[in-house]
């Protein structure tokens, strides 16, 4: 579509840009004098310039949570993202039956962060838990507080029944829009099935998509109720994931400086991944055109 | 009657894999902390609504509910308040910094909560907002107003120009146009970005714990001081978070029918 030319549409963005300048740019501001400040308490402050950030980006322990977070989210992303489609290709498109499944679809979606931790707990644990009483019942072991690759399980899981609805949701949405024409434009040519999916379904998709997947990186990389309340963390450090360091440093350790300057390299990474993941959904699109 | 197809029972295996561990919230929910603990069954034993009781008579429980209802709703109200005007602009107008005002708008989505705990309590501190419920609600509009504007300029840009035209040839003023005519327009949007702002503002737990204290405490953190305060009663947090299904529940039923009508955001 083309646009017209008015700065005026300015005061049309003007509210939104107070709104989110006072939450954002005041709070950031803060961050950033933290970073670069030390403190000996009683209020006295010495510019430390990018010390702590040095420091932070030395240290082993954000590395590995680096790429715990990293495997995590990747892992995240390429089960709920193909689950989610498939699964929104098999809903039904007419009759009682879809506002049914939308509503237990979306049930999932609503569950405040700590409850589905709750959820999780309950439905885990190995003496009151569904799930893992009866995997002891078929003679796995499974305890997500002693094994590392358990509470991975768990915590994956748990983040795949809490937000593929998610992606299931917007994909649903995205092929409810395609005009039934193009479906019968395939059946004249005799498309296959998969042909209809990767030449007309997929295409159309391709906003929902990138809406899903930004959305899921954005917040799978942020994660921090959910497996705090699970796992805490652990065994060890094995869910020790960047939020729940973060949140370590800067509430329970007091740690400004570093916790800030870790803030602000977490931020930037979220920033450049975002990046590359619209760059690359937006290539692949265009290449679709030609 | 056509027989079974296998996408057919993929699905139903899927949404029955999706309801177990809600059942088993719900099943948890109506029993005592002792029979939890003691037995486990499939069904509920000696199933009782005494945790539900012991949950709508105590003030310091319910009010939690109330306490997040209020900061969720304000929270969407000032959301699409804002964010329909400003995601007009984006969807009709070419003006100087568009792309990196919009750009810059979804990096606050992108900034982790966790970041901005501490300076949030200094700064609403400052400002006198501590502790109460529009804290909460102007807190969350930094991750839901980016997410509004960008889901309803994908809405809005599916609109054609040619009804902005018609309506100021035939003589309507912008405010007019816009609630009369291009509001309806775009009805599904509105439904849509209500309910993604209202999830998001209603799971949200970190921010909303780090802005209050009593006054405006929401219910996710009643439940998570109850379990340091009493060790854990594991029926009574299951009834609570059987509780907190219902608000979303019912936002659901409202949208169904926004979300079943499709909408593909971004111009194909």
């Amino acid at each position: 579509m083309n646009k017209v030319q008015n700065n005026r549409a300015w005061f049309l963005i003007l509210p939104v840009f107070v709104l989110v300048a006072f939450s954002a740019i005041i709070p950031l501001m803060a961050v950033v004098n933290y970073s670069v400040q030390d403190s000996f308490g009683g209020g006295v402050w010495i510019f430390v310039g990018t010390e702590w950030f040095e420091s932070v980006l030395a240290d082993e322990r954000l590395h590995d949570a680096l790429g715990r977070q990293l495997l995590f989210s990747g892992l995240v992303l390429a089960i709920q993202i193909p689950l989610g489609v498939m699964i929104a290709l098999t809903l039904p498109t007419r009759g009682w039956l879809v506002p049914l499944c939308l509503i237990v679809l979306a049930l999932p979606l609503l569950v405040p962060f700590n409850v589905v931790g709750t959820i999780w707990q309950l439905f885990a644990r190995v003496d009151i838990g569904l799930l893992g009483h009866t995997l002891a019942d078929l003679g796995i072991e499974f305890n997500y507080t002693d094994d590392p690759l358990h509470a991975w399980i768990t915590v994956v899981l748990m983040d795949v029944w809490h937000w593929t609805p998610l992606v299931v949701l917007l994909c649903y949405s995205g092929l409810r829009a395609i005009p039934p024409a193009f479906y019968q434009a395939a059946r004249i040519d005799g498309a296959s099935r998969y042909a209809t999916f990767r030449y007309i379904e997929l295409p159309k998709l391709r906003g929902v998509l990138t809406i899903a997947v930004l959305l899921r990186f954005m917040d799978s990389f942020m994660i921090f109720t959910e497996p705090f309340v699970v796992t805490g963390g652990g065994p060890g450090n094995a869910t020790n994931f960047l939020s729940i360091v973060l949140t370590n440093w800067a509430i329970e350790r007091r740690d400004l400086g570093p916790a800030a300057a870790f803030s602000i390299i977490y931020f930037l990474i979220v920033l450049l991944i975002c990046w590359m993941f619209y760059t690359a959904i937006t290539r692949i699109g265009q290449a679709d055109k030609r | 009657m056509k027989a079974v197809r296998p996408s057919g029972l993929a699905l139903t295996c899927y949404l029955i894999l999706l309801m177990l561990p809600l059942y088993w919230l719900i099943k948890m929910s109506l029993q005592s902390n002792e029979d939890i603990l003691g037995t486990f069954s499939l069904l509920p034993v000696n199933p009782s609504f005494d945790n539900y009781i012991t949950i709508f008579t105590d003030s310091s429980w319910y009010l939690g509910y109330v306490n997040s209802l209020t900061y969720v709703l304000m929270n969407v109200t000032i959301v699409l308040l804002v964010a329909l005007p400003a995601a007009y602009a984006f969807s009709r107008y070419r003006f100087i910094g568009d792309k990196h005002m919009f750009f810059w708008l979804l990096s606050n989505r992108m900034a982790p909560p966790a970041v901005f705990l501490l300076p949030f309590f200094e700064l609403y501190h400052a400002v006198g907002l501590f502790d109460t419920h529009i804290a909460v609600a102007l807190a969350h509009c930094l991750f839901n107003v980016p997410l509004a504007v960008w889901i309803l300029e994908g809405f809005m840009s599916s609109v054609p120009r040619e009804v902005d035209e018609m309506a100021y040839i035939d003589g309507y003023s912008f405010p007019r146009f816009f609630v009369t005519v291009f509001l309806p327009l775009v009805r599904n949007g509105v439904g849509v970005t209500a309910f993604f702002c209202f999830m998001y503002s209603w799971i949200e737990l970190l921010m909303a714990r780090t802005l209050t204290l009593t006054d405006a405490k929401p219910i996710s953190v009643t439940m998570t001081r109850t379990i340091s305060a009493a060790g854990l009663d594991w029926g009574l947090l299951a009834a609570a978070g059987t509780l907190t299904l219902i608000p979303g529940a019912l936002v659901i039923w409202f949208v169904r029918n926004y979300i079943a009508k499709g909408f593909a955001l971004g111009r194909v």
